[in-house]
């Protein structure tokens, strides 16, 4: 049994993004390892049992700094990584182009990531890469078990969850719900160095990224101001009624 | 050129939401073909043969599709859509789940949570937890895009049904199967297009749902809850209103013991009006509520619903 784990390095989602001065693009501080992805890391090392032992395997795609992510995988309990590298931000059809090129190397019987990535919030790339390998897919997902030669999967979707069981080889996208993950033990880290990380370029992998939404502009989002402080009940619903009018 | 929205139902009639892109589906002026997949879903295709703005119903039926997995739902959309260059839908778990599936599979790219359309392939979105907006431009042949449905008016019924045409569905793809779904039965307004929303936090502890329910109940409102009311086990995963959860814009948000983190703020931001009880003074909810009213929830909630005469007004 394979498993392989998608990673990305996104801005840290506890400090506030900005625009830059020129307007072309956003700054985000601090860089950390996307925590959906985190919480996928995490069910791959619980979907590794004694009974069904699996190797994992961690890919991020980007230049030296993403090796942090990956090297955080490691020091969770992964096995080893591969960094594609490249210097540019690829949209999510590259993404999948590139993650489908690794799986023709690996040939996981599992695939594993974040239902989106903090910053971009787009939630595309699994399903992407699913429909790309021609596999079944699970998005979103809370609850995650073996029975029998199926992966049981709970989603998570408007008003309930929906129970799914996939046949190997599948892809999983992780949702919050999943699991908490483990904490980082000092030992664990410094064992992680020692863990091998493959580079691969993407020439290698036979991909030719192409930009096919472009960015026109940036704007922050319309701030809501604070309103009134009011002192009792009575006085917030004669507002509600006579300024609001939401209530009658 | 035309339009596709796909049509999320019930079973019986279309979503308030799909309703809501088919008004979006209008800034193409091209004529927008719904497409209906479920089975036994003619009552779906007839509610969306009446609603204006709709060119046409395309209705695929078969057993399989009763509860459609992804993966044929994907194979419906890049049969049927490949012909189309617009394909769009609501952001939610069953479309984000199957358009970004079919958009691989037509080798094109997809922008989601669109707000605004701006131009035929303009399209403006928030990133960064609802902080930022980005304006992008589609430079493929094929457009796909989920779109949110509240930030648009819903279309509106039209005067004579138009035609519904039946189209064979894709065969099993077979990769995965439906087991089941638990659905929390209510008969409160869904969450998602419920005009009023009462939310409450960690602060309700043992009493989130013995108070907000009255509350819920007087308004006729859903109700949500904060993440951190989700992660102490109060509330259920799929009423949790933020970022990581589902975004919302009632006309009236009430949120109870709720702090007020960024990533909530981000999935209420565009309500009309907000109201926050908090017994911290300096709760970060305040900076962006309407009304705000500090105290102990638990006596001021009670005598809200005591205070609340008739219905909200329409």
């Amino acid at each position: 049994m394979k498993i392989l784990v998608a990673l990305k390095r996104v801005p840290d989602y506890s400090v506030p993004a900005r625009i830059t001065p020129d307007g072309s693009d956003i700054e985000a501080n601090k860089i950390a390892i996307n925590p959906f992805d985190e919480i996928a890391v995490e069910a791959a090392l619980r979907l590794s049992t004694p009974q069904r032992p699996a190797e994992i395997v961690v890919v991020s795609i980007g230049n030296l700094a993403s090796q942090e992510v990956l090297r955080h995988a490691l020091a969770m309990g992964a096995d080893r990584a591969i960094r594609v590298e490249t210097e540019n931000s690829l949209e999510p059809l590259d993404v999948a182009k590139v993650l489908k090129a690794v799986a023709g190397w690996e040939q996981p019987d599992l695939w594993l990531l974040g239902k989106q990535a903090v910053g971009a919030d787009a939630g595309q790339t699994g399903q992407m890469l699913a429909g790309l390998l021609g596999i079944g897919q699970a998005t979103f997902v809370s609850a995650l078990e073996w029975q029998g030669n199926e992966l049981i999967a709970r989603r998570e979707v408007e008003g309930g969850t929906e129970t799914l069981a996939l046949k190997l080889p599948a892809l999983v996208t992780t949702d919050l719900q999943l699991n908490t993950p483990r904490y980082i033990k000092l030992p664990n880290l410094i064992a992680a160095k020692r863990k091998p990380i493959e580079t691969l370029t993407l020439a290698e992998l036979g991909i030719t990224p192409r930009q096919r939404i472009q960015r026109i502009k940036l704007e922050n989002a319309p701030a809501r101001t604070a309103g009134i402080k009011v002192s009792s009940v009575p006085e917030l619903l004669e507002k509600l009624r006579t300024d609001a009018k939401v209530l009658s | 050129m035309t339009v596709l929205v796909w049509a999320e139902h019930n079973g019986i009639s279309l979503k308030k939401s799909t309703r809501q892109t088919i008004s979006a589906a209008q800034a193409w002026n091209e004529p927008v073909h719904v497409l209906v997949v479920g089975h036994q879903v003619s009552a779906v295709a007839q509610d969306a043969a009446t609603l204006a703005g709709v060119a046409e119903v395309i209705q695929v039926d078969a057993p399989h599709l009763a509860h459609v997995l992804a993966e044929d739902l994907a194979a419906c959309l890049v049969e049927i859509g490949k012909d189309y260059q617009v394909i769009l839908a609501n952001h939610a778990p069953y479309a984000r789940n199957a358009l970004a599936r079919a958009a691989a599979l037509l080798d094109v790219g997809m922008v989601s949570d669109v707000i605004h359309i701006e131009a035929p392939a303009i399209y403006t979105h928030p990133v960064f937890a609802g902080s930022i907006l980005e304006t992008v431009v589609n430079t493929d042949a094929i457009q796909i895009l989920t779109v949110r449905g509240s930030a648009f008016s819903e279309t509106a019924p039209a005067p004579v049904a138009h035609k519904i045409t039946e189209r064979n569905a894709p065969k099993p793809q077979g990769l995965s199967r439906w087991i089941r779904e638990d659905v929390h039965a209510s008969d409160r307004p869904e969450l998602t297009s419920a005009r009023v929303v009462v939310a409450g936090g960690r602060a309700l502890g043992e009493q989130f749902n013995t108070l907000l329910q009255p509350l819920a109940g007087k308004l006729g409102a859903a109700i949500g809850a904060s993440r951190s009311a989700v992660d102490a086990g109060l509330a259920a995963n799929d009423i949790q209103v933020g970022q990581t959860g589902i975004v919302i814009a009632p006309d009236l948000y009430i949120a109870i013991g709720i702090s007020g983190a960024i990533q909530h703020v981000a999935g209420i931001k565009d309500s009309k009006v907000i109201v926050a009880i908090n017994n911290d003074p300096d709760a970060p909810i305040f900076q962006i509520a309407d009304y705000g009213l500090v105290g102990d929830l638990f006596t001021l909630v009670p005598e809200l619903v005591a205070g609340i005469t008739g219905a909200t007004s329409h």
